[in-house]
């Protein structure tokens, strides 16, 4: 029962840091000079979009133990189905003008009345329609995936990444997909500044994002999320408790997929456009990446990780990829374009070969606190 | 309670097990005795559900649970407690007996009072994870996971397998506590000598065939088995 206490006294700290961090973002974005700061709200929008598929793929792999690498392939589908259901039914002509039109003529933010309501209810009604049809696909090639372990797991559903990403190329599928084409002009992250001139879109993408690991997060702490531990560690011993293995790794796929989806609808929102070619194999790594850096079974570790690795990739390697020459005429060795990569392959390497468990290991961010009472405590004895 | 009527389960290839009748009272302590490879686990397995018989019945009580899926035996009340333990070893002791009783809906509390009173143990440690368990909690964690499904019979796979002498005293008048307390118990045991003294009844497995049974004092006083398994 104490233990309860504690837990719901947690739950409540959690709540208000996120509180605060929202609203931190908030002033940020209307204190900093947009046009200097670009970068850094970039980073921010991606980061949490990031953070967020980040943690899904950690369900998966790092809490249920199922080593699948087909998340680029559920955001894809996730971001086409945010983007063909959003587009607004005026610019349809002009993105699909390769195929004489749209196939689909309705728009959902218009159909909800639009105005300020219509965008909110049409893009919330979007993103988790993008979520559940990236669940449906996922249950679809889950149905004979689920069957294989480890390596031959990984190998079937990046395969089925692939064909995802072939099947939404597709030319005969033009009308719906605008084939190989990227689609554009759906709302984004900065279609919810208001006119007034407050800036909400780093608000927004923290605010979804957040409210989407929040999910997570309770369902992880759930039965569920314990059945899904125990399938994780233990498999003869799991089957022997009576939980229905086959049943529950399924949900644990659906659900990461369902969120893999909405990240990718926010991924579009954060973009401004989305295109196949963009979720290729390479973005499944970055987010596998991100969770081997952040800890895997750390859903805080997978958040901060996301952040790291977007600045670190977007903002603070950037300056190796432009030549320097000082005022000496001296010019900085293999400062060049493409050197970023490699400097950033290193770190990476360093990360992994030295912090093999990652930032935060399969720990969340209030253990660390717990930890250091206790020892606190031992200290004054 | 538990019938098993003319049991034959294919393992790997083989017929592991060939053809076995068997009965467990309510309330009793019923041991399988055997050599390695003599069919006892697989006997287990495929009463818990894990493996899907070749031919055969198994009834609990009135019902037949034949071919049923390991999730819908636990929930019969039916309980096996894995052979080498596997507990969940990131997870806690608490974690660890929480999913032992993951198809329940009502509350755990009274259950969790009742494991930690059988092991006092298991509730000093009931924050640290079960890899960092001595041998023998382990197996105390893996049979209290077991009882949190509230069983009406406990199948218990080689609970002396790896452990200390004095260890497996503890476990075995554990076990005849809990038996005492209501739950049935199908045990199976390299260790003859241990668990005949508990059993109230007992069958000796040879090559999947049963080829003795009598009450545990019986067995004990054998010459056959005396000769084969108590050395």
């Amino acid at each position: 029962m104490l233990a309860e206490k504690k837990s719901k006294k947690g739950a409540f700290i959690a709540l208000c840091c996120v509180a605060v961090l929202l609203i931190l973002v908030i002033v940020l974005e209307n204190t900093l000079d947009p046009i200097k700061n670009t970068t850094f709200f970039t980073v921010l929008r991606k980061g949490a979009v990031y953070a967020l598929v980040a943690s899904s793929m950690n369900l998966l792999n790092g809490f249920t133990g199922l080593f699948s690498l087909g998340q680029a392939g559920f955001m894809l589908v996730g971001a086409y189905t945010y983007a063909i259901l959003t587009i607004p039914a005026a610019s349809r002509d002009s993105v699909y003008y390769l195929y004489g039109g749209s196939a689909i003529h309705f728009s959902l933010p218009e159909l909800f009345g639009g105005g300020a309501v219509g965008l909110i209810l049409g893009v919330l009604a979007a993103l988790v329609l993008a979520g559940l049809v990236a669940a449906g696909v996922a249950w679809l090639i889950g149905l004979p995936v689920l069957r294989l372990k480890s390596d031959y797991l990984a190998i079937a559903t990046l395969g089925f990444a692939e064909i995802i990403r072939a099947v939404l190329q597709w030319d005969k599928l033009g009308p719906v997909t605008n084939g190989a084409n990227a689609l554009k002009n759906f709302p984004t992250f900065s279609s919810f500044n208001l006119g007034s001139g407050l800036r909400l879109s780093i608000f927004v993408a923290f605010l979804l994002s957040a409210v989407c690991i929040a999910v997570i997060l309770l369902l992880i702490n759930s039965s569920y999320g314990r059945a899904f531990k125990a399938i994780r560690e233990d498999e003869i011993a799991a089957e022997a408790m009576g939980i229905n293995l086959a049943k529950h790794k399924r949900l644990s796929f659906c659900i990461s997929s369902f969120f893999a989806g909405v990240g990718g609808g926010l991924f579009a929102m954060a973009m401004n456009m989305a295109q196949a070619k963009t979720f290729t194999t390479a973005l499944t790594y970055e987010i596998l990446l991100i969770v081997v850096i952040g800890g895997i079974g750390s859903i805080s570790g997978s958040c901060i990780a996301a952040f790291l690795y977007v600045a670190a990739s977007e903002w603070w390697l950037r300056f190796l990829d432009t030549e320097i020459i000082l005022k000496s005429g001296f010019k900085v060795p293999l400062l060049r374009n493409g050197f970023r990569m490699v400097v950033f392959s290193v770190v990476i390497m360093i990360v992994v070969l030295f912090f093999r468990k990652g930032i935060m290991g399969d720990k969340e961010l209030p253990d660390l606190f717990r930890k250091r009472a206790a020892k606190g405590k031992e200290g004054s004895k | 309670m538990l019938k098993i009527d003319d049991l034959r389960v294919n393992y790997g290839g083989i017929e592991a097990v060939k053809g076995i009748t068997f009965e467990v009272p309510e309330r009793k302590i019923v041991t399988l005795i055997g050599a390695n490879g003599a069919g006892k686990s697989t006997t287990l397995r495929s009463i818990a559900g894990l493996v899907k018989p070749a031919s055969g019945r198994i009834h609990l009580q009135a019902e037949d649970l034949t071919g049923l899926s390991p999730d819908k035996i636990v929930s019969k009340g039916i309980t096996l407690v894995p052979e080498g333990r596997h507990v969940f070893p990131d997870l806690t002791v608490l974690e660890n007996l929480k999913i032992g009783a993951y198809l329940r809906t009502d509350s755990l509390d009274h259950d969790l009072e009742w494991v930690y009173s059988l092991f006092p143990r298991l509730k000093e440690r009931s924050w640290q994870a079960a890899g960092t368990l001595s041998g023998g909690e382990q197996q105390m964690l893996a049979v209290g996971r077991a009882l949190m499904s509230r069983p009406k019979l406990m199948m218990m796979d080689e609970p002396s397998l790896g452990l200390a002498p004095l260890v497996v005293k503890d476990i075995f008048s554990i076990i005849k506590k809990i038996n005492q307390q209501g739950v049935t118990i199908l045990l199976i045991e390299q260790n003859a000598n241990m668990a005949l003294h508990i059993a109230d009844l007992a069958y000796v497995l040879e090559t999947g065939r049963i080829t003795l049974s009598g009450t545990g004092k019986e067995l004990l006083s054998n010459e056959a088995v005396k000769k084969a398994y108590l050395g």
